[in-house]
């Protein structure tokens, strides 16, 4: 014993627990090539599957004809919707409860849907396969704009539904409308804009946009014909859903059904749903026997799989002279495509979008949201926002700054104003949620001292005068964002999906000589959960991080979760990582306390041990209890040492924060450079804050790729422009801005651990941001609210509308 | 994503290059950097039944000075010409317009020939050779001929150069010393087309511009020769209204398309302000 024995400080740092810059351990093999995607799954005698897909938006399928595609040497099979039929496989359920094609049954809804699946020996034939697929259409017309859906004499998309009155949401007002959804009371808040001092009202478009993950959407179907059972590698956010929706849909029994998602290149939402190449693959592989893979290209990736946004949202403000909120009124037209295939929770047509009141104590306020049908693509997905939070709340920031305006308030001011105060946490909306936590004014100023504000309105004040001299050619604007993120799906009270209620999973296993392998039902696409996880069980446990593997992906070996989407791995599975971990530690002090010969009570955690209260000296580390729980154990107590939690939480999480943006326009080409960008986020506890910042930095990027230019659009006929990189804007390292980050922490008092979650925090509050200085760039000359993306070309038709150039 | 089935072909002369052409007639392809040529393969706008590749034709690289004229090997890459001392020092406009060429990986194989022959109004070589006055030496069953670059583009991927010609070199006359030169273009980010550039080349004695050239990118269905922008230049001390004129004069002649970059009349417009900013650049960098 002539070591200095560590102190507790050195101990608390060998564990890379909680609070430490740990480096991603799943970045060894990323940066390495050795990650193992669903491309790299490879069988024998595997077949490959492409779809022939539909040139028109909309038009009704005369014939179909395979004959040649079948006759192409190499080719093993032709799916269409007639093969379909008789298995019920041509439409299949959304998790929006509407049903959506599989293959087009008589009719095509959107430009590129799934008409037939060819099966190959090869990618190359199963591409030249295609092409001979013969389609005759009668062309019809098409509806791409969502207001006029609706209108008494738009063409019938649907004809499957047309007369079902009753869609999954409640009663349907017109054969292209999907669902109305309401919130608040109506009746106080239309009281309070009859007498407002001063109201506002703005349509704020949100463009339909597309997440485009690295990895495209894809999978490998494997049909084991002897055991009756399934496999199936893909793409999933949320696996266990997966085997759930097959299970139901293929008749083979859940057991039986093995979904592995492996490493994941970026889902951001994308990756959530079930696809018509998921189970054309499934079909395929069943009738033909043999392993059958289907993989995405970038075109269909981003002209089919679920699409983003495409929101728009009338929004009122009602204010008092002084600036006092007292109201919000909003209506929403959402597009969601030909299918109702969106990403939600069952019961929650439009996600969380009545979070818009924001981070402002609104005392009244009604949201109502109407879902349409056009000729496009379905989908209507997160893309790295949880939930629709990412629209509601670009309608209030944008609607305080319209406010700020008509008040002649600057509008830093008017939010500090209305922001919800400390002592009024926990606080419950007037659209209904309770937001546990939260510190704004704090936050807010903080931001404010980090980033000059007063110093930066006076330069814009002399920049402006400038302009207006005619010495200088470009706009400087502010933009300002305080948001508040609304994560962690979700209390089953509250959350479902097909059914299932939005709980997630850990199961925890200590092995006799101390190191850990534990299971989550969530899924990484890159957050890093093998790191993060890990830290949470090494604080929680005394073990070294480092000797914690974590594993998800596997239905077979995975607890059931619901996978990862709308920041709810460390919010829902975290907590169920730590609540695990507790039982464990419970345990393990019983062992202690046998193996110290007193009793529990006389016990003291201490990092990495159980210490003799008083007898420091005296202890038992978490390794020594490890190897006792396999041999030595109280009396009655079973051996192992492994606990499993189910954690249904009490309540959302609200993380919040406070963006700041400067930005300069060049009037003569309309390109905007952003100057600076600060980010300050509170996301509770922060469990790494490398992590952390990282992810921090690919939403803020996000942010500024679809705030800036990214869109999915359609030309009149319906066809999908842009569905390329070449014109869908992913900006590269040298466009996007450098991010500055920063942090308060206001733990959620509900969390085991108080963390809140945070990957998503970033798109929600920097596209207001970023949109909040092109607006304000703009504002003394009275531009109106300028709509997205806030591209070259947009902005220069303002300045021209301005009168800017003459 | 997966191109048409093709049959490849690895000469290794000009001499065989050409026959072969000859002999597989239209659809027959010669490759370079395949670029431009493998992504319209992919997504099956083309599908040449023969790729010809000219990378094992050594004859088809190199940088040279040839008396009054430079030369480059159609093979020669960007990322060479970037990398050249030769044009940094009498062309330095080669390689500012080559740094603006999509991104390293697509410098490193995409190839100066590639580039003119192409018939890309995107492409931004085209526009500068123009700017350049230089020539295309190409060669065919029928023997060798040159074409002026500014007599080379007919309409969009259709030029002078006939089926079984290979373009083997780019030759360009030495500018001035003391030349002004610029290429601006503006873009939306790294590896994107141009939204509108121009090249401006300017030769300033006393003050005043004896000499101008100018090319437009993407802003009609060729790259242009803007004949009169810089006319308007000649003769002036570039001062703000010699150069309102040439960029008014730039604007007149094209005829931009709309696509999800811009509409037709930004474009029109861009073309404008992308000269107004080359010159007033290039007079920046001339010896006066
Ligand atoms: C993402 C991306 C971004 C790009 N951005 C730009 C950009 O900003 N600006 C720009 O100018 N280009 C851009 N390019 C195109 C790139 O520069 C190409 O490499 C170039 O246009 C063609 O050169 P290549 O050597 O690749 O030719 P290839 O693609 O091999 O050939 C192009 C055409 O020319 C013909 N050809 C090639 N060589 C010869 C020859 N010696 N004789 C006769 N015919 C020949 C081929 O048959 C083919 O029709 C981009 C490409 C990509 C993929």
């Amino acid at each position: 014993m002539n070591d200095i024995a560590p102190t507790q400080a050195e101990r608390a740092e060998k564990l890379q627990g909680l609070g430490c810059k740990r480096k991603r351990v799943e970045d060894i093999r990323f940066t390495q090539g050795r990650g193992n995607y669903v491309d790299d799954v490879k069988l024998p005698g595997m077949l490959f599957g492409d779809f022939a897909r539909s040139s028109h938006a909309h038009a009704r399928i005369k014939s179909i004809d395979t004959s040649k595609a079948l006759a192409l040497p190499g080719v093993k099979a032709v799916l269409t919707a007639a093969d379909l039929k008789p298995l019920k496989l041509h439409y299949m359920p959304t998790l929006a409860g509407d049903v959506a094609a599989v293959l087009a049954d008589e009719k095509v809804l959107f430009q590129n849907q799934e008409i037939a699946f060819v099966v190959a020996e090869d990618r190359y034939i199963a591409a030249d396969a295609i092409e001979l697929v013969e389609v005759e259409y009668e062309a019809l017309p098409v509806v791409v704009d969502p207001f006029q859906a609706m209108a008494p004499d738009a063409p019938i998309l649907r004809d499957d539904i047309k007369d079902k009155m009753n869609g999954a949401h409640g009663p349907r007002k017109h054969y292209n409308h999907i669902f109305n959804w309401q919130v608040g009371d109506k009746q106080a808040t239309d009281e309070v804009f009859k007498t407002a001092e001063v109201t506002t009202k703005d349509l704020f478009v949100y463009q339909r946009t597309h997440p485009a993950p690295l990895e495209t959407c894809q999978c490998v179907a494997s049909m084991d014909k002897v055991k009756g059972e399934l496999t199936v590698w893909g793409t999933f956010q949320a696996p266990h859903v997966v085997r759930t929706v097959v299970s139901i849909l293929s008749g083979i029994a859940e057991h039986k059904v093995h979904v592995i998602a492996p490493d994941i290149g970026g889902g951001f939402g994308n990756k959530v749903g079930v696809y018509p190449g998921y189970v054309c693959a499934i079909v395929a592989s069943i009738v033909l026997g043999v392993p059958v893979k289907w993989v995405e290209d970038r075109m269909e990736n981003l002209s089919t799989t679920s699409f983003a946004r495409d929101y728009h949202m009338a929004t009122e403000l009602a204010a008092t002279k002084e600036g006092k909120i007292l109201a919000m009124r909003v209506h929403m037209l959402a597009d969601h495509g030909a299918f109702d295939a969106c990403a939600n929770p069952s019961k929650l047509p439009a996600g969380f979008v009545n979070i818009c009141t924001g981070s402002y104590d609104i005392p009244v306020a009604h949201l109502e949201v109407d879902g349409v049908y056009t000729n496009k693509a379905t989908g209507g997905v997160a893309y790295r926002c949880s939930l629709r939070v990412t629209e509601g709340i670009y309608a209030i920031e944008r609607a305080i700054e319209v406010l700020a305006k008509k008040l002649g308030m600057d509008s830093v001011d008017l939010r500090m104003k209305n922001l919800i105060k400390a002592e009024q946490f926990p606080y419950r909306s007037a659209l209904g949620w309770e937001y546990d936590s939260g510190n704004y004014h704090v936050a807010l100023q903080k931001a404010l001292d980090a980033v000059g504000y007063p110093a930066l309105r006076a330069e814009q004040k002399a920049r402006r005068e400038a302009f207006r001299r005619g010495e200088t050619r470009e706009l400087m604007g502010i933009g300002v964002c305080f948001f508040t993120e609304i994560v962690g799906a979700g209390p089953s009270r509250h959350c479902d999906i097909l059914g299932v209620g939005m709980f997630d999973s850990a199961e925890i296993r200590v092995h006799p000589t101390g190191s850990i392998v534990a299971r989550m039902g969530t899924k990484s696409q890159g957050q890093a959960h093998e790191t993060t996880y890990a830290q949470i069980i090494a604080t929680e446990l005394g073990i070294p991080a480092d000797d914690i593997t974590i594993e998800e992906g596997d239905t077979d070996t995975a607890p059931y979760g619901l996978g990862t989407y709308g920041s709810r791995s460390t919010p829902v599975a975290g907590a169920a990582t730590a609540m695990a971990a507790r039982k464990i530690r419970a345990k393990a002090q019983m062992i202690a306390a046998h193996l110290l010969e007193v009793s529990e009570y006389d016990l003291e955690w201490d990092v990495d041990r159980f210490t003799v209260k008083g007898l420091p000296e005296k202890f038992k580390t978490m390794k020594e209890i490890a190897w006792a729980a396999h041999n030595n154990l109280p009396p009655g107590l079973e051996p192992g040492l492994e606990a499993v939690n189910y954690y249904d939480p009490p309540n959302m999480t609200y993380p919040f924060g406070a963006y700041f943006c400067v930005m300069d326009i060049d009037i003569d080409t309309g390109v905007a450079k952003t100057r600076r960008f600060y980010a300050l986020d509170d996301c509770g506890t922060r469990i790494n804050p490398m992590i952390i910042e990282g992810q921090v930095h690919g939403g803020l990027t996000e942010a500024f790729a679809i705030a800036m230019g990214q869109e999915i659009s359609y030309d009149a006929q319906g066809n999908v422009m842009g569905a390329s990189f070449m014109d869908f804007f992913l900006p590269t390292a040298v466009e996007t801005p450098k991010w500055e980050t920063d942090f308060t922490v206001t733990p959620s008092p509900h969390h085991p651990i108080g963390a809140k979650g945070v990957g998503e925090s970033p798109n929600v509050g920097g596209v207001p941001c970023f949109s909040n200085a092109v607006n304000d760039a703009f504002a003394f000359l009275d531009a109106g609210h300028i709509q997205m993306p806030h591209d070259g070309w947009r902005l220069w038709t303002v300045a021209e509308r301005l009168g800017l150039h003459a | 994503m997966i191109p048409a089935k093709f049959e490849y072909h690895r000469p290794t002369s000009v001499q065989d290059a050409v026959a072969l052409l000859a002999q597989l007639g239209e659809e027959a392809h010669p490759l370079a950097g395949g670029h431009s040529l493998i992504p319209v393969m992919k997504t099956r706008l083309a599908a040449p039944e023969h790729l010809v590749d000219l990378a094992g034709i050594s004859s088809l690289k190199g940088i040279r000075r040839e008396q009054d004229h430079i030369a480059i090997g159609a093979m020669a890459t960007q990322s060479e010409m970037i990398a050249s001392p030769l044009l940094a020092e009498i062309l330095p406009i080669i390689r500012e317009t080559s740094l603006l060429i999509g991104d390293p990986q697509i410098r490193y194989v995409g190839t100066i020939g590639g580039n003119v022959a192409n018939g890309d109004p995107g492409n931004d070589m085209p526009a500068l050779m123009m700017c350049l006055d230089a020539e295309y030496q190409l060669a065919g069953r029928n023997g060798e001929r040159r074409v002026r670059a500014r007599a080379f583009y007919f309409g969009a991927y259709d030029t002078a150069r006939q089926n079984d010609e290979i373009l083997t070199e780019v030759r360009i006359p030495i500018p001035a010393k003391g030349h002004g030169y610029a290429y601006e273009k503006l873009k939306r980010k790294v590896g994107d087309y141009a939204v509108a550039a121009a090249a401006v080349m300017l030769t300033i004695t006393n003050g005043t511009c004896r000499a101008a050239s100018i090319g437009l990118t993407n802003v009609a269905d060729t790259p242009l020769w803007a004949e009169a922008a810089a006319q308007a230049l000649v003769g002036t001390r570039i001062d703000r209204t010699a150069i309102a004129n040439a960029a008014n004069a730039a604007e007149a002649i094209t005829n931009p398309a709309s696509d999800g970059h811009g509409p037709a009349e930004y474009r029109r417009k861009m073309t404008g302000v992308t000269v107004r900013r080359a010159i007033e650049r290039a007079k920046l960098r001339a010896e006066v």
